[in-house]
């Protein structure tokens, strides 16, 4: 069973070529020994149909579909992330004008009433001075009606108290007419 | 002495039958072709198809990849028509070429009329889909462009002869580096033996012949890739003719 093919068909087929290998030391050079051709000629084309047919029905179909799938997989899910950022983008984005659009209402609403305050402050202020200004006058007023009656309770209480010393003096009242001029004419000599 | 001829000897296992006066036999090198074809159809078969692919299932994914890619970068995306016997000639050589380096088997590339057969192959598929897809544009693969016409005949000629001894270099090449990297290995692991049969000092000696077949072992790695790869390639830029032939 081991024996040599080329040797085989060698000695069976040419002699001269059987010649040749058995003077070569039994074997010649095997690659080129023409005798094997055709049997290897037969084994590589079964061997090879049989590769061919397996590998383009079978083993490339199914290789390629797990790629192809694979491949897909991957675009849907870059695709639906690409979807994800775009969406949080824009929800980003919406949440930036909302709160754009809160700050410049809260600075308005801080504006208005800080304008309003400063309003009721100075209609304040300005009913309080000019009730004051009232209260002042008033008191003026009745301050000067107080020194007026004063003055005229000092005419009545000179006249009454020059009228008692000229009594005690002279003993005899004198009459109330010329004590109110004297007290009259000494009132307008100091005043 | 160790015969380095030897491991490409082809055994007879059984005989299949007669064509005309020849005898078909099924040899050891049958049963390695049959070996690199049951390999690659488990692998293929076996591999899951998870999402996230495991080791095993990213070997073979890339693999696909690999070879789509070879096709579409230097034959176009018209090439993946070509994708299956692309993808069948790359593997059957490659895998037959890594089994191959295991000690004792027998390495199918090393015999010239498989490479030729595949060259053949290669050849006749550019030869009768150029024709069938081009029609008689197919000529215009021997007559480049932009040419003066003083020196055309000569272009012509030129290129005719590279085109008929394409199948010979795609397959001299194969043939030619697993058989001449074969031999190396086995030239240097038999020193191994010799020297190691020398008693101490051989055995001492015997060291560097071993790191050089561990060192040529992992280049015959290298190599067993590389030319599945080139003759791809090769086969590639060929079928590129077939469907673009204006240069």
């Amino acid at each position: 069973m081991a024996e040599s093919h080329g040797e085989a068909k060698g000695g069976e087929a040419k002699g001269t070529a059987s010649a040749h290998t058995e003077a070569d030391g039994g074997h010649g050079f095997p690659p080129f020994s023409k005798e094997t051709f055709p049997s290897q000629i037969v084994s590589l084309v079964i061997a090879f149909v049989a590769l061919y047919v397996i590998v383009s029905r079978v083993a490339l179909p199914k290789v390629g579909a797990v790629i192809d799938a694979r491949q897909k997989s991957i675009d849907g899910d870059l695709a639906e992330a690409q979807r994800l950022k775009d969406e949080s983008e824009a929800a980003m984005k919406a949440y930036e004008s909302e709160l754009a659009t809160a700050r410049a209402r809260a600075q308005a609403i801080g504006a208005e009433t800080r304008e309003k305050l400063a309003a009721s402050s100075d209609a304040e202020r300005k009913a309080l001075e000019d009730s004051l200004a009232a209260k002042l006058a008033a008191a003026e007023t009745s301050i000067a009606t107080t020194r007026a009656t004063a003055m005229s309770n000092v005419r009545g209480i000179a006249a009454d108290a020059a009228s008692a010393i000229v009594q005690q003096l002279t003993g005899k009242a004198p009459a109330a007419k010329t004590v109110e001029a004297a007290v009259d004419a000494s009132l307008k000599g100091t005043a | 002495m160790i015969d380095p001829i030897h491991q490409f000897q082809l055994n007879k296992i059984f005989t299949i039958g007669h064509i005309g006066n020849q005898e078909i036999v099924f040899t050891n090198s049958s049963a390695y072709m049959l070996l690199a074809v049951v390999l690659i159809a488990v692998m293929m078969m076996a591999a899951g198809r998870a999402l996230v692919p495991g080791r095993f299932q990213s070997v073979v994914e890339l693999s696909y990849e690999f070879v789509a890619n070879t096709i579409r970068t230097s034959a176009g995306s018209h090439g993946m028509t070509f994708f299956p016997l692309v993808f069948s000639l790359f593997m059957f050589i490659f895998v037959s070429n890594i089994v191959g380096i295991i000690p004792y088997t027998f390495t199918v590339a090393s015999h010239i009329i498989v490479t030729f057969a595949l060259a053949l192959l290669v050849f006749l598929t550019v030869i009768i889909y150029g024709f069938y897809k081009n029609g008689l544009k197919f000529f215009k693969l021997f007559v480049p462009s932009g040419i003066p016409v003083v020196i055309l005949p000569l272009v012509v000629v030129i290129e005719i002869i590279s085109f008929f001894s394409r199948p010979i270099s795609h397959s001299v090449r194969l043939f030619a580096n697993m058989l001449a990297g074969h031999v190396t290995l086995k030239v240097f692991a038999s020193f191994v033996t010799m020297l190691g049969a020398l008693g101490f000092v051989g055995k001492v000696g015997a060291l560097l012949p071993l790191g050089l077949t561990v060192a040529l072992t992992g280049l015959e790695l290298m190599v067993a890739f590389l030319q599945a790869y080139v003759f791809t390639i090769l086969t590639c830029i060929y079928l590129n003719d077939a469907i673009h032939p204006g240069h």
